[in-house]
């Protein structure tokens, strides 16, 4: 067994990327000032939206819980700053499809107030049980702050039989132009570890807890080893990996740090691994010891395409064109306006849209910025894909299958393993747009596994219909039977008047009942 | 203010076909000035009539399939095959024997199984084997090597040979024609001589024929230089030839009479032109990393079968045409185990 | 010649040996139902439309399964359908016939609460029961069971039942194909300042 921190692994594949770190990292962090109006998704994560608790007109803290969930798999969402309701209704979210969500919008009064809205600190939590924990981590909204936004509480509450053994937080900013990670680490190195602690703590005491960051992370590295006093201390390790894309990904990442793969039908739990971004660490400190909601995160503000790119605090709900307009604004022409990095970034249609809790960076590319790919060829079959690919999958075979719609085989070909990096886009000299061909093919499985619930509850349904149908037509024809058979039974003169005797004696036997007091009818 | 909207990824690393074409033509101009050094002016003629047709052939087709065909001209995928279909003729035989297996090649083996990408034959080895099938005769007429040869034909005189096929005053055929080190080794081991024997005679040199040999190490170096580019897959040529040398060194060693040593075998014919230029052609080849190891030691054992006991001299057009008849066979057995998978195919749907 | 009868004997045995065991076999192992019938209603969209000619999707499947009725006259399972029938017969596909329009999205009924006379006739045609109601009371489809059939359309007497498209959302919008007519630029929805 190898001490914890020191050996590394390889994933397979991965491309060595210029990350563009200066360009973001030279200012210091800012803050974007409060906007006039905040529009909050209620569904900014993974999982189940929650039903919206307040009413329009009604006056909110900052902090307060706008949302409610039901299901474990679900984070509320909370007003960014006080004032009221405006509407809640349907606005552009940052989502690929350019289509809308439903929206808290709030009309800020200037006051940014937190009321009674904030929980009560927690300083003593190790006192504390791990559910309890768990939920004040769940009631303050807390998700993946990498860019998932997978709620943060289902995430540390690990089955019986899975004992953890190992936390790793992840500091491996991988992705070009990202640098909000870095950041925090360089101002709150201090918060991050201690949200660290109560990560421990919540696991049942984790054997180690590994925080990696990149090679090219120089500065953040020393933060964190000043604040351990050393590179590790007690069961923290801190380790600095190879810069190559995605080590970031928490499969990968956790390859290259335990040499294990995370099972592909199952979680990181599995291997005793839970994997947490260090900006998630430090909201879990922010919500336990000073009872904080999420309610705003680092954005890193970037790309040739903005006048003073930098990193800026920002508060959920905020407009990017104003978190744009405050990083000095744009600088034409800009080609995309990218929620992310250049690999995985999602392109915004229109910069009216909110702010949320996955945006990590907005990247505004200018024009040339960004080597585009040039005119699509035929796959030439070069297997320059396979040999990025970290996942080990056969992506040239993917494409071929996705395009000729043969869903089934794709799937043979664990097209669900993809964890669209781009790699092998990226470096695919037909110029093939690989990643479009599988989320074509995933979002047509999907679709069409919906479908085919869809039919199955309506064949059911049909086939009820028809059985009701019967059943009915059968209890007419034995209630006629019935019917049929009664009046020819009293047709008959004997049995009436046995009838006829038998009504009598019923007479009888309730006049004595009554005790003869009222008057008999015949 | 709005913005354009598309899949990521929103960069690209540069990497493009008709660089990769290029780089493969780069790598062959070593051999190719080395070809022309000892074989001359037939060398040149041959690749620039296979060249010239192939082009045309294919500016032709693809109007009549309704393709763009300045941008996949610009690919230059044709230009390589053309190139490798040309060296791997005998020079100053006849023009349209590399007219007609240029022709076979782009519109049959390529295009109409649906051009660059879609054909599982590779198209310069179709053509090669097309012509060495229907023209033994012209596809065996080798020259001398210069090294050899006591007369050699000028341009011009090359020139009119392959299109009038008229030789210059008083001289005749017999004089310039010689056969390959592979066909004479092959004939007179028939002949029930030793390898002792054969080796007396001057058209050796240390590894393979003279002159020939120097061929081969030219195009091994711009074939090394392909690899390290990562043009071309390693796994290929170093399948081939290894599995070359192993076969050949187990029946050298078993009876060294009636085998040549192995060096022999990588030196000649088409060996070295083939493991790193025509093997390694990636639409043919398989994909996997594992296959391609299989593929191409499958082509090297298959070469060495067809030298020792086929009818044919040289094997290696006929070895990558079997070959690619089992790369998707291959890939399918050689599939990659996925992350976090136990094995390639569990978990299916 | 006893050679030839010989050889007429053997083949003849033969024959007669093999067809009495395929015999024996199609008795001892047969299936009770028609599981090439089951196959095929698998695949069908449930709908219970009726566009194909048939009296619903069972009906239709029987028929493809007795090779009276063609795999392209199913509007509601598309292309889709088409190509997994296609398929599982190991016929070729086709294109949707014709005379059956395809339609463009997914359509639910919806009946108009304020000219509903509660006479339940919609209630009857609905092949799902996704209509909900009782005699004189008010009646309501439930959109999430209705297959979009019309076949409530016709027999209400007020007219009060009209389709309505169903647009996709986030939770179930795909991804476009990354080839054919459209550029890279996928089309957005106009922005609140264009649209005010």
């Amino acid at each position: 067994m190898y001490a914890p921190g020191e050996k590394l692994w390889h994933f397979h594949g991965g491309i060595r990327l210029d990350g563009q770190r200066e360009l973001s990292t030279g200012r210091p962090l800012g803050a974007v000032p409060l906007s006039a109006e905040f529009v909050v998704p209620v569904q900014q994560h993974i999982g189940q939206a929650g039903d919206v608790l307040v009413r329009e007109g009604q006056h909110v803290h900052r902090g307060q819980q706008l949302t409610q969930v039901r299901e474990y798999i679900g984070a509320p969402v909370h007003a960014p700053t006080s004032g009221k309701v405006i509407a809640i209704e349907n606005r552009p979210v940052p989502h690929p499809s350019g289509l809308e969500g439903l929206c808290v919008v709030i009309e800020a009064d200037g006051r940014d107030d937190w009321g009674d809205a904030r929980l009560e600190p927690l300083e003593d939590y190790r006192a504390l049980s791990p559910g309890r924990i768990r939920r004040r981590v769940r009631k303050c909204g807390i998700v993946g702050l990498g860019g998932a936004a997978f709620p943060t509480a289902a995430k540390i509450n690990p089955l019986h039989e899975q004992r953890i053994h190992t936390l790793v937080l992840n500091g491996a900013e991988c992705e070009p132009y990202i640098t909000c990670d870095d950041t925090l680490l360089r101002h709150h190195a201090a918060e991050v570890v201690e949200g660290a602690r109560i990560l421990m703590h919540t696991l049942g005491g984790p054997e180690r807890c590994l925080i990696a960051v990149e090679e090219d992370m120089p500065e953040a590295y020393e933060a964190l080893r000043e604040v351990l006093g050393g590179t590790s201390s007690g069961s923290f390790r801190l380790v600095s990996i190879p810069s190559i894309y995605p080590t970031g990904s928490e499969k990968q990442l956790i390859q290259v740090l335990t040499g294990r793969e995370v099972p592909a039908d199952g979680l990181p739990a599995d291997i005793g691994v839970v994997c947490q971004n260090v900006a998630t660490a430090r909201a879990v400190y922010r919500a336990v010891v000073h009872g904080e909601p999420l309610i705003e995160r680092i954005v890193t503000v970037t790309g040739r395409g903005v006048s003073e790119p930098g990193n800026h605090l920002v508060r959920i709900g905020t407009p990017v064109h104003e978190v744009i307009a405050h990083a000095g604004g744009y600088v034409e022409p800009v080609q995309w306006l990218l929620m992310g990095g250049p690999m995985m970034g999602v392109a915004l249609h229109d910069d009216a849209v909110p702010v949320v809790k996955a945006t990590n960076c907005l990247l505004a590319a200018r024009r040339g910025e960004l080597r585009a790919a040039g005119p699509v060829l035929p796959c030439i079959r070069c297997g320059e894909c396979v040999r990025v690919c970290p996942a080990r999958l056969l992506p040239h075979e993917l494409y071929r299958l996705a395009r000729a719609a043969e869903f089934d085989r794709a799937q043979e070909y664990d097209l669900f393993d993809c964890i669209e990096c781009g790699c092998c886009a990226y470096v695919c000299p037909s110029h093939l747009p690989l990643v479009h061909y599988y989320r074509y093919a995933k979002s047509e499985i999907r679709d069409l596994e919906r479908e085919r619930q869809a039919a199955d509850r309506a064949r059911r349904r049909h086939e009820f219909r028809l059985e009701r149908l019967e059943r009915e037509k059968r209890e007419r024809a034995e209630r006629l039977a019935k019917k049929k058979a009664a009046v020819s039974h009293k047709a008959d003169p004997e049995r009436k008047k046995a009838a006829v005797q038998a009504a009598v004696q019923r007479a009888q036997a309730r006049k004595a009942a009554r005790g003869d007091t009222a008057p008999t009818e015949d | 203010m709005r913005f354009p909207t598309a899949s990521s990824p929103f960069v690209h690393g540069g990497g493009a076909v008709d660089r990769v074409m290029l780089q493969v033509l780069l790598a062959l101009v070593p051999g190719t000035l080395a070809m022309f050094w000892y074989f001359g002016w037939g060398v040149l003629y041959n690749i620039l009539i296979c060249t010239g047709v192939a082009v045309a052939a294919e500016a032709a087709i693809l109007r009549l399939r309704r393709r763009p065909v300045r941008a996949t001209l610009a690919d230059l995928s044709v230009v390589v095959t053309a190139w490798l279909l040309g060296l791997a003729l005998p020079p100053l035989t006849p023009w349209w024997l590399p007219a007609a297996g240029s022709l076979f090649a782009v519109v049959v083996a390529k295009h109409l199984f649906g051009g660059l990408g879609y054909n599982p034959f590779n198209p310069a080895m179709a053509g090669y084997v097309l012509l060495i099938i229907s023209f033994p005769t012209e596809m065996t007429h080798w020259i001398a090597p210069s090294v050899l040869a006591e007369v050699r034909l000028g341009p011009l005189e090359s020139l009119r040979h392959v299109f009038t096929g008229v030789l210059p005053e008083g001289l005749a055929w017999d004089a310039l024609a010689s056969a390959t080190p592979l066909d004479t080794m092959r004939t007179q081991l028939l002949m029930n001589r030793t390898i002792e024997e054969i080796r007396t005679s001057p058209l050796w040199g240390d590894f393979g024929g003279r002159g020939w040999e120097w061929i081969g190490n030219w195009y091994l170096l711009g074939g090394l230089w392909l690899v390290w580019r990562r043009v071309a897959d390693w796994r290929i040529p170093a399948g081939f030839l290894g599995a070359l040398v192993a076969i050949s060194t187990v029946f050298y060693l078993a009876d060294p009479d009636t085998h040549p040593f192995p060096a022999f075998h990588v030196f000649s014919g088409g060996a070295l032109l083939g493991a790193f230029f025509i093997a390694t052609d990636p639409v043919t080849a398989a994909s996997t990393p594992r296959g391609r190891w299989i593929y191409g030691a499958g082509i090297g054992l298959l070469t060495f079968v067809i030298r020792a006991w086929g009818g044919y001299p040289d094997g290696v057009a006929f070895a990558v045409l079997l070959m690619n008849m089992a790369a998707p066979t291959i890939d399918y057995f050689t599939r990659p185990r996925t992350y976090g998978h136990r094995s390639p195919g569990d978990l299916e749907p | 010649m006893i050679a030839v009868l010989a050889a007429i004997a053997a083949l003849g045995g033969l024959a007669l040996a093999f067809g009495a065991l395929l015999g024996y076999a199609s008795r001892r192992f047969k299936v009770e139902g028609n599981p090439l019938a089951d196959q095929i209603e698998h695949l069908l969209p449930q709908t219970q439309c009726g566009q194909c000619g048939f009296a619903g999707c069972r009906p239709y499947a029987e028929a493809i399964a007795r090779g009276e009725a063609d795999i392209n006259l199913c509007p509601p399972g598309g292309e889709a359908v088409i190509k997994a029938l296609a398929d599982l017969l190991g016929v070729e596909p086709k294109p949707l016939d014709e005379s059956k329009a395809a339609p463009a999205e997914k359509r639910v009924a919806v009946i108009d609460e304020n000219t509903c006379i509660g006479c339940t006739l919609c209630i009857q045609a609905c092949p799902v029961d996704a209509i909900l109601g009782a005699a004189k009371q008010m009646h309501t489809v439930i959109a999430s069971e209705c297959t979009g059939c019309e076949l409530c359309i016709p027999p209400c007497p007020v007219e009060c039942i009209r389709m309505v498209p169903v647009p996709r959302g986030i939770e179930d919008w795909k991804w476009p194909a990354p080839w054919g007519p459209q550029a890279p630029q996928t089309a957005a929805p106009p922005s609140r300042a264009e649209a005010a």
